[in-house]
């Protein structure tokens, strides 16, 4: 519908807001409108045809980069949608609006042995937002990502029909993963995971190089529930590659006090006196080249005499939600933000790829100041990230001065992801570009017919989805 | 000056306006430049095509700015800067008291000031960020002889700009108030000013100054006259010929 200018609806002006991805480096100001009920959803879609706007959907806004913002764009945050609409504390199977987050879910579950099914690294990702970017978390390797783990979901789209698509359906895995440029998700039915206890049995090591890092995974993949491992990004030459290994395993010990929420909750006090909102500002002074070389060092020797080759008992919040552990952490990085670079490399290159790229960092002296490293499989969805390999998670920090020479330096490190198989993740992309998008074949086409056929007028769009000319007009 | 990726000229037709919408423009901001004659708009377009978004609009024309504000952010892509470079001054003589000229100077320089500066400061306060720039005169310091309604248009808009300053600064936003003297323009083409800098370089200066907020003068000399200026007492100020 394109009214004439003067009949054009205006938007209300006290809705804008500057909105930002997790790494705070991408932002964008958009109308913010806060749906309760589908009936809003769709009066959302009305808006942005009414007044010629494109729509971004946005659950928590944790995606690192440009995924969920849309400069002057309406903003549909789906985080007051977050409602149980059933929960089955028998069978674990929960139907929730999108709003709901993983946080909720825990915390609904846990109580009586239910912990969701895959968790991010942290608490507060809507379902919504997670489903559509179809996320993973330390246990992709064994149970595959959150999509794998839904039944069912309600698909909104923007003729303001709703349908129910089933797990093996063709739509919902395209839905899944594609950052909600298809529809609106506004019901998901997740199968939680049953735990004996609230806690993980943890085994750590101290690892000295990239070859070490793989067989460690590969000796446990068998058997662990979860792996991850922190890589020090400063490891040069022989000690490219060290870092720390975890594996965890979901302890068989009946413990019925550990399934409590208050045994579950973080202390909010450092070593009992400091709080924890205020300890990213003694980060800050340290976040730069010099401190953080010192930190990662300081680690990873800690690394080799605390705990080393031992097994060690953890809450499922402490292991799983690390980056909730010093709330607010990324304003260290504030004014300018950073980026986080994730992509995902075949089994076979893995060593060699990553290897490269902390070495093509270091020449920039750009090193990444954290980095962590996870295994998957391969999985059947549209824009699946995942592959039968491993990932490995850089985090960058962004400057004003900076921006050119690392944007230069992640395009070297894509066409090295590009040459050997490997595939990249929305949530966590500020630097791919268009040509970059022929990682995903043949479903590129795919993508773009359905966009066609179910938001012929492209109303569903993001910044990413235009610096990536996903849908060409 | 600071880096600027979207920004609304507002009087980007002619004079320090123009410049300013050109130097932004050049800059690799993309403008939308407004004004009521779109021809000159047509030629900085041209200059610029792929920065200069011309629009065609008259500042008294109040009741179109919400929705041409909204429109014209729309097509930026964002807003970071907003400059109300719009100003009236028709030859007035000592001895003349003509509404029609007086009403002109406060619709153009006071009232399309508040309509277009108040949807800015309305945008900037809830996406906290932004600078609005206003550009004032070292005539609106105090009230003389030659020009009554030119100098209290600008007095008002010196006091409209640092009430908005005083709002909108706890919100992370700049206004800025900058005091040109004389500068040679289509405005003051008809009059004697030999001390007149050129519109070039006054703009260079305004958005040099505009980051940061506050009120400024062109020159360091001009901020010793006009603190002298603004504290004669009126009793002495009247018997001047200033």
């Amino acid at each position: 519908m394109d009214l004439p200018k003067a009949q054009r609806l205006v938007l209300s002006p006290d809705s804008i807001r500057e909105f930002e991805g997790f790494g705070m480096a991408a932002r964008a100001d958009g109308y913010l409108v806060q749906p309760t009920t589908t009936e809003g959803i769709n009066e959302a879609i009305a808006l942005a045809k009414q007044t010629g706007r494109h729509l971004v959907p946005r659950g928590s806004g944790l995606s690192y980069g440009d995924a969920s913002i849309l400069a002057e764009g309406i903003v549909l945050d789906l985080g007051k949608m977050n409602r149980f609409i059933s929960w089955d504390r028998e069978t674990g199977i929960a139907e929730c609006e999108p709003g709901v987050t993983i946080e909720q879910l825990w915390r609904t579950g846990l109580p009586n042995g239910w912990w969701p099914p895959v968790v991010s690294g942290t608490m507060f990702p809507t379902l919504g937002g997670a489903l559509g970017m179809n996320i993973h978390g330390k246990n992709n390797f064994q149970v595959g990502t959150l999509g794998d783990n839904v039944d069912e979901i309600d698909l909104l789209t923007v003729d303001g029909q709703i349908q129910t698509l089933q797990q093996g359906d063709p739509l919902f895995r395209a839905v899944v993963s594609s950052a909600g440029m298809l529809g609106i998700i506004t019901r998901i039915k997740v199968r939680l995971k049953k735990v004996p206890s609230g806690n993980v049995k943890v085994y750590a090591e101290s690892i000295p190089n990239w070859q070490a890092q793989l067989d460690a995974f590969e000796k446990r993949a068998e058997l662990a529930d979860y792996m991850v491992s922190w890589v020090d990004c400063f490891g040069k030459g022989a000690a490219s590659g060290r870092g720390l290994f975890h594996a965890a395993w979901y302890d068989k010990d009946a413990d019925s006090e550990s399934l409590l929420e208050m045994n579950q909750d973080l202390p909010p006090k450092v070593f009992g006196i400091l709080p924890k909102s205020q300890v990213w500002r003694f980060l800050k002074p340290l976040n730069n080249r010099i401190g953080m070389r010192f930190l990662n060092l300081a680690k990873h020797t800690s690394s080799k005499f605390i705990g080393n080759r031992r097994m060690h008992k953890q809450g499922l919040v402490a292991f799983s939600f690390l980056l909730d552990y010093v709330p607010d952490w990324r304003k260290a990085y504030l004014p300018t933000g950073f980026i986080q670079y994730q992509t995902f490399i075949p089994k076979t290159e893995a060593a060699r790829v990553f290897a490269q790229q902390i070495r093509l960092s270091q020449e920039a002296k750009l090193e990444p100041f954290l980095g962590v490293l996870k295994k998957h499989r391969p999985d059947s969805f549209l824009l699946s990230h995942a592959v039968d390999g491993y990932s490995l998670a850089l985090d960058y920090k962004v400057t004003e001065r900076n921006w050119s020479n690392l944007e230069a330096l992640c395009h070297r490190m894509n066409d090295l992801v590009r040459a050997s198989g490997g595939r990249f993740y929305l949530a966590k992309d500020s630097t791919l570009r268009p040509d970059d998008l022929d990682y995903l074949g043949p479903n590129l086409q795919v993508l773009r017919d359905l966009k066609n056929q179910l938001d012929p007028e492209h109303i569903l769009d993001s910044d990413q989805a235009r610096r990536l000319n996903l849908f060409p007009r | 000056m600071p880096k600027y990726r979207f920004a609304i000229v507002v009087g980007a037709s002619s004079g320090i306006g123009r410049e300013i919408a050109r130097q932004l423009a050049q800059s690799g901001c993309r403008v939308a430049a407004v004004a009521r004659r779109y021809d000159r708009l047509e030629e900085l377009r041209q200059s610029f095509p792929d920065f200069i978004i011309p629009a065609e609009h008259s500042v008294t024309d109040y009741d179109a700015i919400p929705a041409l504000f909204q429109d014209l952010t729309g097509k930026l892509g964002g807003l970071d800067l907003i400059v109300y470079a719009s100003g009236a001054m028709p030859k007035v003589e000592e001895n003349e008291f003509d509404f029609q000229k007086d009403r002109q100077m406060i619709e153009v320089n006071d009232l399309g000031a508040v309509a277009w500066l108040d949807q800015a400061a309305e945008r900037f306060q809830n996406t906290k960020h932004g600078t609005i720039v206003g550009i004032g005169s070292v005539a609106g310091d105090r009230g003389r002889l030659k020009q009554p309604v030119y100098n209290a248009s600008k007095a008002f808009l010196h006091t409209y700009l640092e009430a908005l300053r005083n709002r909108l600064s706890r919100h992370g936003v700049k206004v800025v108030t900058v005091k040109p003297g004389p500068v040679q323009t289509e405005m003051t083409a008809g009059l004697d000013l030999p001390k007149a800098i050129t519109a070039e370089s006054a703009a260079a200066i305004i958005l040099k100054k505009s980051a940061r907020g506050g009120e400024h003068y062109l020159s360091p000399i001009h901020a010793v006259i006009f603190f002298i200026i603004r504290n004669i007492p009126s009793w002495i100020f009247r018997r001047l010929n200033v």
